[in-house]
């Protein structure tokens, strides 16, 4: 008697778990409905102008921290609009645009990885908004006694730089070969926050991050300023995407992003001035 | 007794077949993707790089390496798991999950445990760094921790599926006869495990090839070093799909082979 029942437990498992997986996929296989909402007229008095709308923005993952307090005065801003930022390496996250992810705003790191993005068509304009330069950043106190770019060289010395297939990487890699010094890494991160991570968690004793990341980074880490980083400049561009289901939202963050009040807040953090 | 021997034929009821239909679909059609979408003119090029060529043997070593130290570490392991049937009903759950939450656990997770266990201000690992001058993070020795970490349970569940279903009255005979307790193991436990123990392997292997999370969080990625296949394919999807599609379908080939080498018997749920 018992063996019967068990087979029918486990197709009434199955069924149960395929029907968790059809429900979880079906609200994002219906989300276009944000794409009419904006221009209808809302009757709703908690609403803004822009009526509701459910914006997705890709940012490089240098930006966390600036886009978290963004996204959150945006929607303060406009009542309705919900902004979800989802952080990654630039180069990733160009990627993830050209495989057709459901995204309304793309903010890249550097210019290539937007460039991608532009020549697919999915993009057209992108703005700078904002620069950011590298800066030799050290767990607190400075266990090793790094002073200066020439310690990157050291093999004796734990180094973290980013991968160079992304936009802090290819910075590092231009300013090591401006000053002549020949890195030692012993790892290449995938982004900078990773990067960021090691140097907090006291694993590596010096690594290359965005000025922005070392304030980013608190009391963990100490930032050693580079002059020479300041021949390296990386430009940071924003676009809101063609294929947008929401692009009156879309278009309003660009336009709050690249704005003075953004341009603020954007300062806070240590970005600089496109 | 005759109606259970009696094989069960006819249809399935439809709900079974749709179902069944749909899970296969899901398992099988991203793999079937990933051969169409593969850049199959320019993929001896893609894999004859360097950069493939280095991320390829570093992985098969150190997953050669992390297998031979999973079935070292691991049959004494599973013998004690299989033994610890006749334990107290804690003790046994215990040492059982013990095992098990490596399996289930997200590999991440694995590699910020091994982190703050062997990292340089981890608890063992602030020690060795002290003492010997010793770190372990970044190195290929950790990329081996790592895989030996998330694939050890493989072996010790396969190899203690055979342990337990093995007969154990030839043991008890060769033990009559005068053996010790360890030639009993070495010249007749052992053999009679024999295939449960290379299905571990194998599985075990396969799991190691396939490393990502706990290796990128506690070994870093530095080509030539630490930087394994499957880190190398997921950089790559940064700067070029094109490569990241051609080294997913390599290692998918190496695990499709690696599969095909297992005769059934030796496949898991087989060995129970």
């Amino acid at each position: 008697m018992p063996r019967a029942s068990r087979p029918r437990g486990a197709a009434a498992l199955a069924a149960a778990a395929l029907a968790l997986t059809l429900t979880g996929c079906a609200p994002t296989a219906d989300q276009p409905g944000g794409s009419t909402s904006p221009s209808e007229p809302t009757g709703a008095a908690a609403t803004g102008e822009l009526g509701e709308a459910d914006l997705t923005v890709l940012a490089a993952a240098s930006l966390t921290e600036a886009f978290d307090a963004l996204a959150g005065q945006f929607e303060q801003a406009n009542p309705g609009v919900e902004v979800t930022v989802s952080y990654g390496g630039s180069g990733a996250l160009a990627t993830q645009v050209l495989e057709g992810a459901p995204a309304d705003v793309f903010a890249s790191a550097a210019e290539p990885p937007m460039q991608q993005v532009v020549d697919a068509g999915l993009v057209s304009a992108p703005e700078a908004f904002a620069t950011n330069t590298l800066e030799l950043v050290v767990p607190a106190g400075n266990p090793a006694g790094v002073t200066g770019l020439a310690n990157l060289a050291d093999p004796d010395l734990r180094i973290a730089l980013c991968d160079p297939s992304v936009p802090c990487g290819a910075a590092s890699v231009e300013l090591l070969a401006n000053e002549d010094v020949t890195g030692a890494p012993d790892t290449l991160e995938s982004d900078v926050k990773a990067v960021l991570a090691k140097v907090s968690l006291g694993e590596v004793d010096a690594a290359l991050v965005y000025r922005t990341d070392v304030l980013a980074g608190g009391d963990a880490v100490d930032g050693i300023e580079v002059p020479a980083a300041a021949g390296v400049v990386n430009r940071y561009p924003i676009a809101a995407l063609t294929e947008s289901p929401a692009p009156g939202a879309a278009a309003a963050f660009v336009a709050f992003v690249t704005g003075d009040a953004g341009r603020e807040t954007l300062a806070a953090y240590g970005f600089g001035a496109p | 007794m005759a109606r259970t021997a009696t094989p069960v034929t006819g249809r399935l009821a439809w709900p079974i077949v749709a179902g069944a239909v749909l899970a296969l679909a899901v398992l099988v059609l991203p793999l079937l993707a990933l051969v169409v979408r593969a850049p199959w003119a320019d993929l001896p090029a893609l894999l004859a790089s360097s950069a493939v060529l280095e991320a390829l043997a570093l992985s098969f070593g150190t997953a050669i390496l992390a297998t031979a130290i999973c079935l070292v570490l691991g049959i004494p392991l599973a013998a004690l798991v299989a033994r610890a049937e006749s334990w107290a009903t804690l003790p046994r759950r215990l040492l059982r999950a013990a095992v098990t939450v490596p399996l289930v656990l997200p590999p991440v997770v694995g590699g910020i445990a091994l982190l703050t266990l062997l990292g340089r201000r981890g608890v063992i690992g602030e020690w060795l760094d002290r003492v010997f001058g010793v770190t372990i993070p970044f190195t290929t020795g950790a990329v081996v921790i790592a895989q030996v970490f998330v694939a050890l349970p493989f072996l010790v569940f396969a190899v203690e599926g055979a342990l337990r279903s093995s007969d154990r009255r030839t043991e008890l005979a060769a033990a009559t006869l005068g053996a010790s307790r360890w030639q009993v193991f070495r010249h007749v436990t052992l053999p009679i495990v024999a295939p449960g123990v290379a299905a571990g392997g194998v599985l075990c292997f396969t799991r190691a090839l396939g490393e990502f999370g706990a290796t990128i969080t506690f070994a870093g990625s530095l080509p030539g070093t630490t930087r394994t296949l499957p880190i190398a394919s997921y950089l790559a999807m940064q700067t070029d799909p094109d490569e990241a599609v051609a080294l997913a379908l390599l290692l998918l080939a190496v695990s499709v082979v690696v599969l095909l080498t297992l005769r059934d018997r030796w496949l898991p749920g087989a060995t129970a």
